[in-house]
């Protein structure tokens, strides 16, 4: 009785912890989902509510700036960062040996050459582009965006793009309850990350990252760079490509970068666009 | 936080009309099976777990509270003393209220960490989430210090400068900062593991040959040693009317007392409580001893010794005689020649004493017969 009561629990908190992170950015009336195509791919939106009245001036002109990368489906124009090219050139699409390939990840190969697997390359540039749209919109948004890698060799790279975009990165040891114990760990009203991108999906043991697991149960989207010897399935935006060459690190590093500045450069010009339309009638 | 989380979900149904999403649907059955469950709460889960709470925790605004309150009592106290307010500082009242048991908050109150995040509730520091944010930042710099270096190296081994024979920074004068010290200094908490890897890293930065240009870097985390070679007492150098340097020194050995005075521009001549040293050590070892600090310097012949001793026997006389010769000796020689003394040991007073007889046994060591049965 008290295991099921613990359970539900938990469920209404998760349920409602979800409709909170919609809430966050959206106001109430929003459904959580909007609808936009990418690639030719439609995705649906939920019903949509009526809209409440319009009440203050400040929240109006949030709401504008909110709503307006909704509109279009790149708004950012990250399509134009990710060419294929430079993923090959970047030697993206080199997986590992046949013996170490994950069944899930057989759809997002290409083929195989000589016991070595390649990654498809049109599947990644649609992935990537799934990505890097949604990390801009999670930048416009304000959110808090945790870079996790555990592969030594680029944990100094990581940690200074981290650095340059003003988020965070987590490329050391990952303690049980960083995610899941939040409140202990940081301390409490601790706000924890809005979307988690993992640039090495294994840890230094090549099992799955505990961060990809507790992610989910957080509710927190997470965006991961899965190799064909990598897990795919609880990621929200999985990018098959190979995440052991240091050129193709840079590279996705590098993209990242550019998104998340220009983003904030984009939310940054909205705020002074619509500061200036609001105090401009008045002033007349 | 599900209690209240529900509580919001269930104002956010209310607000809008129906939500066709069966997510929500489901909510609203489960916040209300679970708010009706929240009333029927027993009070004793409602008391404050005050052992769980942890270490009592002192916000930034009580610290704030109680430097002005300390500063207000010490102008006050300046005030009675009839001192100056202004200039009355922590050492005067040390002086004049010596039974003060609290000092500045700063020292009372453990040294805490201000809260991480700002107003839109975004933590400051980029590495904010590891958890241990100063030490891993510290390992980010001094990485980065260490790719400076090869960098540099690359650049000079393209050139065809570079060499292996660069001044070393100079690490015998210091220690690593122990790992309390180092905590001290992050304001955080570090495993033995975490320290040993700052070691480690700090080792292999150190390995590599231009090393010296993060020197600065590098002394931050070390500490110097006390001067191992503590000032000897050295002898005062006299001159008597002749002009002629001597210099009186004293020794101890066991229980035997000696006083020695080293006269320069001598012929090696000996006398001991007014005897030739011959007659008074007719064993050729305790004569070696007395000899052995002349013969370490090379000063054989130069100096004329004037002995008295008193108390012991044979050996620990010529021990005590050998002690004194060594210190008068010291006010002769450069400190490098001194270092030399010290090392072998001539200056050192043995601090071994006859044991004394316990009760039990038949001598100090010696026990009595042990029968098994």
């Amino acid at each position: 009785m008290r295991s099921r009561l613990t359970f539900r629990g938990t469920l209404a908190s998760m349920a409602a912890r979800a409709l909170m992170k919609g809430l966050l950015g959206l106001r109430p009336s929003r459904a959580v989902m909007v609808g936009y195509s990418v690639g030719g791919h439609h995705y649906s939106t939920a019903a949509s509510i009526k809209p409440p009245p319009p009440q203050i001036d400040d929240s109006n002109v949030t709401d504008k700036i909110l709503s307006l990368p909704l509109e279009k489906p790149d708004f950012f124009r990250v399509s134009e960062l990710v060419s294929l090219k430079e993923l090959f050139d970047a030697r993206v699409h080199l997986g590992h040996k046949k013996g170490c390939r994950h069944r899930l990840m057989e759809p997002y190969l290409y083929g195989c050459r000589l016991d070595h697997d390649i990654i498809d390359l049109d599947q990644t540039v649609e992935h990537l582009q799934l990505a890097l749209n949604f990390t801009a919109h999670i930048a416009y948004r304000g959110g808090i965006i945790l870079f996790v890698s555990r592969n030594r060799q680029f944990c100094h790279l990581v940690e200074n793009t981290a650095k340059d975009c003003g988020e965070y990165a987590h490329t050391r040891y990952w303690q049980g309850g960083l995610l899941t114990n939040g409140n202990i760990q940081y301390g409490p009203g601790v706000r924890l990350p809005d979307l988690i991108v993992f640039l090495s999906t294994l840890n230094s043991v090549f099992q799955q990252h505990v961060g990809i697991r507790d992610a989910a149960k957080m509710n927190i989207p997470s965006i991961g760079v899965v190799d064909s010897n990598c897990n795919p399935s609880l990621l929200t935006y999985p990018v098959p490509g190979n995440d052991d060459t240091p050129v193709a690190m840079e590279l996705y590093c590098r993209l990242f970068k550019m998104t998340i500045k220009r983003a904030k450069d984009k939310r940054k010009q909205m705020e002074l666009l619509q500061g200036l339309c609001s105090t401009g009638p008045d002033r007349l | 936080m599900a209690a209240s989380c529900a509580r919001t979900v269930g104002s956010f149904l209310g607000k809008c009309g129906s939500c066709s999403s069966s997510i929500s649907a489901v909510t609203s059955q489960l916040s209300r099976q679970v708010l009706s469950r929240q009333i029927c709460v027993s009070s004793a889960l409602r008391r404050k777990n005050l052992a769980a709470a942890g270490p009592e925790k002192y916000t930034m605004e009580y610290i704030k509270k109680q430097v002005e309150e300390f500063d207000i009592g010490k102008r006050h106290l300046a005030n009675m003393m009839g001192e100056d307010p202004e200039n009355f500082t922590q050492e005067d009242i040390d002086v004049r209220v010596p039974c003060c048991l609290c000092g500045h908050p700063d020292q009372v109150f453990p040294k805490q960490r201000a809260i991480q995040w700002g107003e839109d509730r975004r933590p400051f520091h980029f590495l904010f989430y590891t958890g241990k944010q100063s030490y891993y930042t510290l390992m980010h710099e001094t990485f980065g210090k260490i790719l400076v270096i090869e960098k540099y190296q690359d650049r000079l081994r393209a050139k065809g400068l570079l060499t292996k024979d660069i001044k070393q920074i100079s690490l015998s004068a210091s220690r690593w900062l122990k790992k309390e010290e180092l905590e001290e200094l992050l304001v955080e908490n570090i495993s033995i593991q975490d320290y040993n890897r700052f070691i480690q890293l700090m080792e292999s930065l150190l390995s590599m040959p231009y090393c010296t240009i993060e020197e600065e870097f590098v002394l931050r985390y070390r500490q110097n040693l006390e001067a191992q070679s503590r000032k000897q007492a050295m002898p005062v150098l006299e001159r008597d009317e002749r002009g002629v340097a001597f210099s009186t020194a004293d020794g101890r050995r066991k229980t035997s007392d000696s006083t020695v005075t080293l006269r320069d521009c001598g012929s090696g001549r000996i006398t001991i409580n007014g005897r030739d040293y011959l007659q008074y050590f007719p064993v050729l070892q305790d004569r070696e001893q007395l000899m052995f600090p002349l013969q370490f310097m090379g000063m054989l012949g130069r100096f004329d010794l004037e002995c008295t001793v008193s108390g012991g026997g044979r050996s620990s006389q010529a021990g005590a005689l050998r002690l004194a010769i060594s210190r008068g000796l010291l006010s002769f020689l450069s400190d490098g020649e001194m270092e030399n003394m010290r090392q072998a040991g001539l200056l050192t007073p043995d601090p071994r004493v006859r044991e004394r007889k316990k009760p039990g046994q038949k001598k100090a060591r010696k026990k009595f017969t042990w029968k098994k049965r």
